[in-house]
């Protein structure tokens, strides 16, 4: 603490700075196949990105040429009609929908429970705990999507029912289709326990890398355990808060598996959320590829890419929130 | 305002290590008290236990009496987070809120007490900018962040904002430390015009600072590394650097330590 800076010996003496007698620099073997090396796979790996997207790209622009309907409005998925007609629509408003369910409620949670780990839990429990979350996110998400389709659903018919009658005047609770709950509000409840440990794990992180005289200052002026926390944790994590969820909202909306065992096939666009059906891209692509016709599985690409424009608005949107403040972060002082 | 501390037989731990022991001592209001002696000794954690930051330590535990006038700050039922309000603290380096602004920085510990107008707020920070030297060179910029000030600037922020809320002492661990020459007298003069109101503790390594801001100089001092630290003796500074009563203060003040 405070002490570390009388009681530190100076750094040992380094040789990496060599002084400049001469113009010629030195340039040692080592460091000229380590830069060739990595110079190389940098590369190798633009390639191979260039080559993907250009694939992707030709077959989605293939699919595209032949639609009949508008690809961004068009709310069915019928390529294989003649003439071919399909468009995102439903694609994309189920996609947005459960994502932000799971972020409305993963991101309290996760806060709350990493707060509680790094913050309030007594180091026995911590670990363990800890621990557990870590655990969690190493589920693979079919177990999950077993575990919602098996015993989520069943159990949220209740909880629907109470939102339908209590919170119905709302619309989006107003419950008009039938049918057991493979619906869009039951795929955000089962994003959010799914992307519950990454994001939880990462803020906590963070949080235990708020420097302890950050805490200090704010203790030292009377404030209680959650003043100190509010006024020294929190602004200093934001960033790593907003870095976590975006981790998070990214594996929320490329989630296949779970949803796909979730949610019922019916195909539409409901601002009921408690309706049975809805589609997201990654769902979409998943439960139709197989038996999809050539045309079909371009259309499917197009979609693909669609959600691959989303993921980087979203990381850029995140990227600009990060740093808007900058200048406010921790990371300078 | 200020108040007088009366500690006595004081031990503090860090977990099973005992880090300082039976410490007695009493600090007048209004007066600076400096404490000095090897590192390790003690010094900050004794300074520390005086407004129950010791304890914050994963580990840390105190035995003994503080009082604050006629309050003991260990007795049954004391609450540290009134404590520290009453004791305030500015630490080595400079720590100010890295998120907020020079003018949040000062306010922070008023918004913790309650809530005032923002007229009011304004006067506060203004004079505890302006008594801490700081306010000419902040006043125009009282809206970016403060970590955006020199090192000796930021420590003075520090000083402002503890003196904001109007502790009854204002302990410091070696606040110039970490600054140059002119930022060290700056401090040492603001020193000299808060002893007015504050009672004033102050660590540091610098026998001249000790000599020219403190009226008490305490000396302490450990048998040897692992033992715990003891006080050895506390008189006028005066005093202690022109005729100690005891052998190993002299040397210490010399310069033949060990
Ligand atoms: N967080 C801690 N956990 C365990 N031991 C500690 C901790 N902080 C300090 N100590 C130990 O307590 C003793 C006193 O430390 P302290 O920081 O009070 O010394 P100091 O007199 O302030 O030294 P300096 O002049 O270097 O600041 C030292 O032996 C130190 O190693
Ligand atoms: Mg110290």
């Amino acid at each position: 603490m405070n002490t570390t800076a009388t009681q530190t010996p100076p750094p040992p003496p380094t040789d990496r700075i060599e002084p400049k007698s001469s113009q010629k620099t030195v340039v040692r073997p080592g460091d000229r196949i380590f830069s060739g090396l990595s110079k190389g796979s940098g590369i190798t790996l633009l390639v191979i990105m260039a080559a993907i997207a250009a694939f992707l790209t030709y077959r989605a622009a293939l699919a595209l040429s032949e639609n009949k309907a508008n690809f961004l409005t068009y709310e069915d998925w019928l390529p294989q009609n003649t003439p071919p007609m399909f468009g995102i629509a439903t694609l994309a408003f189920g996609t947005v929908v459960s994502s932000v369910i799971a972020m409305v409620l993963a991101v309290p949670v996760a806060i709350g429970i990493a707060l509680f780990i790094s913050h309030y839990a007594p180091r026995k429990l911590a670990a363990p705990l800890a621990y557990l979350v870590d655990l969690l996110a190493a589920v693979p998400s079919i177990v999950y999507g077993l575990w919602g389709a098996l015993i989520l659903v069943p159990h949220l018919d209740g909880l629907n029912k109470w939102l339908d009658a209590y919170l119905g005047w709302t619309y989006i609770f107003d419950k008009a289709g039938t049918g057991p709950a493979r619906s869009l509000f039951t795929v955000g409840i089962l994003l959010a326990i799914m992307i519950l440990p990454i994001i939880t794990n990462v803020t906590r992180e963070v949080f235990l890398q708020v420097p302890r005289m950050h805490e200090e200052a704010a203790l030292a002026l009377g404030a209680t355990r959650w003043e100190t926390i509010r006024m020294s944790v929190l602004p200093f994590a934001r960033s790593g808060i907003i870095s976590a969820s975006m981790l998070g909202l990214g594996r929320a909306l490329g989630e296949t598996m779970a949803v796909a065992t979730v949610l019922s096939p019916n195909f539409i666009i409901s601002g009921h959320l408690l309706d049975p059906g809805g589609g997201t891209f990654a769902q979409n692509i998943a439960s139709k590829f197989k038996e999809a016709t050539p045309l079909g599985q371009d259309a499917l690409i197009a979609s693909g890419l669609v959600l691959f424009v989303i993921t980087l608005l979203v990381n850029g949107a995140a990227r600009y929130i990060i740093g808007r403040r900058k200048e406010y972060s921790g990371a300078n002082a | 305002m200020a108040k007088r501390i009366d500690v006595s037989g004081l031990t503090a731990y860090y977990s099973t290590f005992k880090a300082i022991e039976d410490i007695s001592m009493t600090v007048e209001p209004r007066s600076v008290t400096a404490f000095i002696g090897p590192s390790g000794c003690g010094k900050s954690t004794f300074l520390r236990t005086l407004n129950r930051m010791h304890e914050v330590t994963p580990g840390g535990r105190v035995e003994g009496k503080v009082m604050l006038d006629d309050e003991n700050l260990y007795g049954s039922g004391v609450d540290p987070v009134t404590v520290r309000r009453e004791v305030g603290m500015v630490f080595q380096r400079p720590n100010p809120f890295p998120t907020m602004s020079i003018f949040d920085n000062v306010a922070a510990g008023l918004r913790l007490n309650g809530s005032y107008k923002k007229s009011e707020l304004n006067d506060v920070v203004e004079k505890s900018l302006r008594g801490a030297n700081l306010w000419d060179e902040v006043k125009d910029r009282l809206n970016r962040p403060g970590s955006g000030l020199s090192g000796g600037q930021q420590q003075r922020l520090c000083i402002a904002r503890a003196i904001a809320v109007e502790p009854k002492v204002l302990l410091m661990d070696e606040p110039c430390s970490a600054l140059d020459p002119i930022s060290t007298l700056a401090i040492e003069d603001l020193i000299g015009e808060l002893k007015e109101h504050f009672t004033i503790v102050i660590v540091t390594h610098n026998m001249q600072q000790a000599a020219r801001v403190s009226d008490r100089t305490a000396f302490f001092n450990l048998a040897a590394v692992g033992q715990p630290g003891k006080l050895i003796e506390i008189d006028d500074t005066e005093r202690i650097f022109s005729n100690p009563s005891v052998q190993a203060t002299e040397d210490y003040i010399s310069g033949r330590f060990g």
